[in-house]
């Protein structure tokens, strides 16, 4: 309770920062007030057009991500198993690392409709970050608990649930924390260069030609917030596979 | 069970020469040495998780074994009743579970993560495993290692009487531990 209070206050502080920053400032056009903000988002939210943006946006960067969360685990399972395959991605894997969004967009509009832009900028972000850490949990594994195993005969579903997944859970946990709130950064990018119709990234752009302040700081908003309740769902659901693999 | 001739170096350092024993079936056997004369290896080469250098090792096949190795070899991120039921399965009721719990002092323990618990408390949970398993060898590599004077006495007999009648090779530095629970020692 009293954490809460503290993370309560923190965040007061920083919006009456805001609040007199903005007041200082006044100028509409560069910073409005958090409760302009406020105010046009709590517009925003009865229209149906708002929700279909944050449905567009959600599947898309979503279907990025599941699909990089999976394939990214599963490359590294043979990476971790042979060194050559892990010699083979090395390059692939570092490349995506440090290549800017805005130059796999840029690309990616060549090859693809701007709609499934951030499925594809979703996904190229997420994998890696997930083969990293899974390469990480698979090359940590301990052997002295496989040889255990073997020695009482552990049969296969248990064993690879009790002795390999509990201890890769960890490696999982910590990519999807980092994953989630990156590929809807990047994904929200993605869309602001591709500008697909009805997507959250159109309406940044808009807010951003018409000079609609008030509109970027509320869909900013709702950004952050569909990122954290996305990032705390998921992060509860590995929580819960955490809980029974350990209950057994 | 036998022995033969066996012999096993780790670089220039010979650890065993010519070993040879029996280890009657429906027996304990203890093995006792000074630390870093060879008893772990021994018991390694026994369980047939490492080679000898020469000598072979008679066991009848498909003999079903169980261990406490030489470190505790849990799952730390699963709990102490999940650790044992890798290896019991559904065999043993909650309420079972929770009586063996209880003779090893662990009681109340069953749904802690194996990370949160001390070593001594990891020691007990590896000897309750190994000796839940169901087994036709047991393979005790400093079974009560870390626990203190009162809970090694308690656990010792607890531990003699899960074993009786079963085929237990055991190796320890203590002549107590093979006082209480040995029939037969072998010095090495």
């Amino acid at each position: 309770m009293k954490k809460r209070l503290i993370t309560a206050g923190c965040v007061l502080f920083w919006l009456v920062v805001w609040q007199l920053g903005a007041a200082a400032l006044d100028r509409e056009i560069f910073l409005v007030t958090p409760v302009a903000a406020a105010k046009r988002l709590i517009e925003l939210v009865p229209d149906a057009d708002f929700w279909k943006s944050i449905g567009f946006s959600a599947v898309r960067i979503l279907l990025g991500f599941a699909s990089g969360m999976l394939c990214g685990t599963l490359l590294a399972v043979p990476a971790g198993k042979f060194p050559f395959v892990k010699r083979l991605l090395s390059p692939l894997m570092t490349a995506l690392k440090s290549i800017p969004v805005a130059s796999f967009t840029i690309l990616a509009l060549i090859w693809l409709s701007s709609k499934n832009l951030s499925v594809l900028v979703s996904f190229l972000i997420c994998m890696p970050i997930y083969y990293s850490n899974m390469l990480s949990g698979i090359e940590a594994l301990d052997p002295k608990l496989t040889e255990m195993a073997n020695v009482f005969g552990i049969p296969a579903t248990k064993r690879f649930a009790g002795v390999y997944l509990s201890q890769l859970l960890p490696h999982f946990r910590a990519a999807s924390a980092l994953a989630v709130g990156l590929c809807w950064k990047s994904g929200v990018a993605a869309e602001v260069i591709g500008i697909p119709d009805g997507s959250i990234g159109e309406k940044l752009y808009m807010a951003k030609v018409y000079l609609e302040t008030a509109d970027l700081f509320a869909w900013t908003f709702v950004i952050i917030a569909v990122s954290w309740a996305c990032e705390k769902l998921f992060l509860a659901a590995v929580g819960l596979a955490v809980k029974r693999i350990e209950r057994m | 069970m036998r022995a033969e001739k066996i012999c096993k170096a780790f670089g220039e350092n010979v650890v065993l020469k010519d070993f040879s024993a029996d280890f009657p079936e429906g027996g304990i056997t203890a093995v006792m040495g000074r630390s870093g004369c060879g008893k772990s290896t021994l018991l390694m080469i026994l369980m047939g998780l490492i080679p000898a250098d020469s000598g072979r090792v008679i066991m009848p096949e498909k003999r079903r074994i169980s261990a406490v190795f030489q470190e505790d070899r849990l799952c730390e991120n699963l709990t102490v009743s999940a650790n044992i039921r890798l290896v019991t399965g559904k065999r043993l009721s909650p309420a079972e579970l929770d009586g063996h719990l209880s003779a090893v002092e662990l009681g109340g323990s069953a749904d802690k993560p194996v990370r949160d618990l001390s070593g001594g408390m990891k020691r007990r949970t590896a000897l309750l495993r190994a000796l839940l398993a169901e087994y036709d060898v047991l393979f005790l590599d400093e079974p009560f290692k870390g626990l203190d004077e009162e809970t090694r006495s308690r656990v010792m007999e607890y531990t003699r009487k899960m074993t009786a009648g079963k085929t237990v090779v055991f190796v320890t530095h203590d002549s107590r531990e093979c006082e209480v629970l040995a029939d037969r020692v072998i010095e090495l």
